[in-house]
Parts: C-alpha cells; structure tokens; sequence
C-alpha cells in the first residue's frame, strides 16, 4: 500500500528526520503550551491536522501557483485552516480554547508548515505530501508529550490532572519541583531530549 | 508614565523570548554571530512599531464586534472578530513586501546587510504574536499599542545580541559532542530566561 517514498515521508519525521528535534522548526509555539500535558496533547492534534491538509492542498494546487506570489498563497491557506480549527475549538471546548490562548493562531507562523510546504508539498504528489504533514505533526506531537509529561510530573505531581506521586512521598519530605512549572525549563528539558537523541544517532552531531 | 511603564515592562518582564517563547526559529538560527543578529533586531523592531498600530486600527474599526457603526446603524452588529488572524497575517505580509522595496530602492547599503532577513521576518511568530497579545489586552490607543511594539522588539533584540555574545565565546569551551551546536543553545537560552525571571514583580 505504502510505496517507498511515501513510507519515508510518513516514518522518517518521526526520529530520524523529527522537526523539532533535527529540523529545529516550530520551537515557537510549542513550549510554552508543555506546563501541562493536556494542551499538549490538543496542541499536538491541531497541528498535525493542520500540517496534513495544507500539504494536501497545497501539493494538490502545486502546479497552478506562480512561483513569487506563492508565500502569500501558503499563508492564505494556512490561516484559513487555522482558522477552522481555531472556531472548532472554541465551540466544543472552550476551557481548553482559553488556556491555549493565542497559541492556537501562533500556528500560523509555526515554521513546520512553512518549512514542509516549501521542502516537499511543492515538489511531490498530493498523497506523499498528505503523508508528510502527518508524519511531521506527528513528531512534532511526540517532542511536546515528551516535555509535557516530564514538566507536569515533576512540576505539579499529577498527570491529564490525576494525581500520581503519592501523598505519602509529600508526607515523607518530598514536594513539587516549582521550577519546572516555569517557562525557561521548556527549553532545558528539550535540550536534554537534544542531546539524548544525538547520543543515540551519531551521526546527527554537530562538530 | 502608563506607557513608558508598559515600555520597560515589556522589554524586561514580559520579554518575546524568555517569557513567550515567540519568534524562537530566527532567535536560534541566526544567533551565530553579534552584528547579523543585530541587524535582524532592528528589522524586526521597525517591522513590529509600523504593524502593530495598523492592526491595531483593523481590529478596532474593523473586526471587533461593534466596531462597524461608523458605517452606520445597520452594521452595529457585526462581529468579523473570527477573520483576525487572516487579516493580520495579511497585513504583516504584505508590510514585510512594501518595507523591502522601500529599503531596496532607498537605502541599498542598508538592504544589503538585511536583504535576507527580511522576507524571513513575514513568517516570525513575535509579529504576529505581539498582534494577539494587542487584541486580548484591549489598549486604549494606537498610541499605546505602538509602544507595546517598540517596547517587544527592543527586549527581542536584547535577548538575540545576548544569546550571539554568548555563543561567540562558546566556541572555545568544551561541550559533550551530542550537546554540541543546538542542543547547548536551548539549555543557554533556557538559563537566560531563569535570569530574566528576576525582573518579575518588579513595579514601576
């Protein structure tokens, strides 16, 4: 089902290839939405979404864009479908619309989208592009659960909002890690994940 | 004195980088060196005090609801608050466009040592972010708003020369070699940002 192409277009973001962690694009948006693993988690959706359908339309009008105005194109779609995401969300979860506040419209500029819309839907076929902006959101979702998960468990003790240290550990001395909570520790966290994955994949590293 | 303290408060305490994580893709790829990173500051800077005003004319005669009844009584109520981001994003474009020409065809010396960062700068999520930030805080004038603006990309540009120094002299220390390159920068502008948080609470 899946030709060669298409199964590295769909695979290789997810490691070896991952947005975030190799490409280092859209770094904007995503961390200051880590504090808690929800908005992660809806975060990670809307972007994945997002990145999927832009590619497909623009792969599918590819050939019909003149080539100097075709920023502007990109944006037009994007925002348009920021935009859908944007009022979905709003009107079937709006505590979770508040507490993202405008990072929800910050898609917009996220450089993925930008990034795989100029790297690969304007030079390949609708299908491996609609795989692409899957696979990209996708890693890029991963690298934000990562975080999330480290930030609200150290941070707050909890996870989704249940508790999981258990009172008897506070009881015993041990209490919430309150600089995790705090925006900076984003970055220190991915970079730790950077430099893990580098471990891990030699040749990746810089010199 | 609201403003200049929305000024400062804005270059320090509510820093682009450090508290927002906004414009993040430029801070980190072009941060290799001072005076590129300079350049692209002052870019960003000037792009930031001549759009916001302007978007903050669109969202307040335009978008809001309401904000139609200068056309008269039948438009009072409608609410075209949903196309914001398409319209603010139109108009940072389409500003990001007219700006190069206008530093192309008047300055050539100029453009020449900004030339390729600014058509980067349609795409850089601080703009577009400092519009948001604009419209949820409700300022009372465009006079404010372009404070606000001067006041970001000042604190964008400081944190950018900050990182490029210190990367600079980062070249002659040793980092573990799967640390090396982006992976050292995060953890850096992570510990800038813990010393920026000491500026919280400060009121003036």
């Amino acid at each position: 089902m899946l030709s060669k192409i298409s199964k590295e277009a769909l695979l290789g973001p997810l490691s070896r290839n991952n947005p975030v962690l190799v490409q280092i694009l859209g770094i904007c948006s995503c961390l200051a939405v880590t504090a808690k693993l929800e908005p992660a988690i809806v975060m990670g959706i809307s972007v994945t979404a997002i990145t999927a359908f832009s590619n497909l339309i623009i792969s599918l009008i590819r050939n019909t864009i003149p080539n100097n105005i075709r920023i502007i194109v990109q944006l037009v779609v994007v925002a348009a479908l920021v935009i859908i995401v944007d009022q979905v969300l709003k009107a079937y979860n709006y505590e979770m619309s508040k507490a993202l506040s405008v990072f929800i419209g910050l898609i917009i500029t996220n450089c993925i989208l930008m990034g795989r819309l100029e790297a690969f839907a304007l030079s390949n076929k609708p299908w491996p592009s609609f795989l692409d902006g899957i696979g990209n959101g996708i890693g890029y979702a991963i690298v934000l659960i990562v975080v999330a998960f480290f930030r609200e468990l150290l941070g707050s003790g909890t996870l989704l909002g249940f508790q999981i240290i258990p009172q008897a550990f506070y009881d015993m001395g041990y209490s919430n890690n309150g600089l995790m909570i705090l925006p900076p520790m984003a970055l220190v966290t991915v970079g730790c994940i950077i430099w893990w994955h580098r471990s891990r994949n030699k040749d990746l590293q810089e010199q | 004195m609201e403003d200049l303290n929305l000024f400062i408060k804005s270059i320090f305490i509510d820093n682009m980088i450090f508290a927002y994580f906004l414009g993040m893709c430029s801070f980190l790829a072009v941060s290799k060196n001072v005076s590129t990173s300079f350049g692209l500051g002052i870019a960003v800077t000037f792009m930031l005090v001549v759009t916001l005003p302007l978007n903050y004319l669109l969202d307040n005669y335009l978008l809001q609801p309401g904000a139609l009844s200068w056309l008269g009584e039948e438009f009072a109520t409608v609410d075209l608050s949903f196309l914001a981001l398409i319209m603010f994003i139109a108009v940072i474009a389409s500003m990001t466009q007219l700006v190069e020409m206008a530093v192309e065809k008047f300055s050539p010396s100029l453009y020449a040592s900004l030339g390729i960062f600014l058509p980067l700068i349609a795409v850089n999520c601080a703009i577009l972010g400092c519009a948001l930030f604009m419209q949820q805080r409700d300022f009372g004038s465009a006079w404010t708003a372009t404070v606000y603006g001067a006041g970001s990309g000042i604190g964008w540009t400081l944190a950018i020369v900050g990182l490029a120094a210190i990367r600079e002299k980062l070249a002659y220390s040793n980092i573990p070699k799967p640390l090396r390159g982006i992976g050292i920068t995060f953890i850096l502008t992570g510990l800038m940002g813990i010393a920026f948080m000491s500026f919280l609470g400060i009121k003036l």
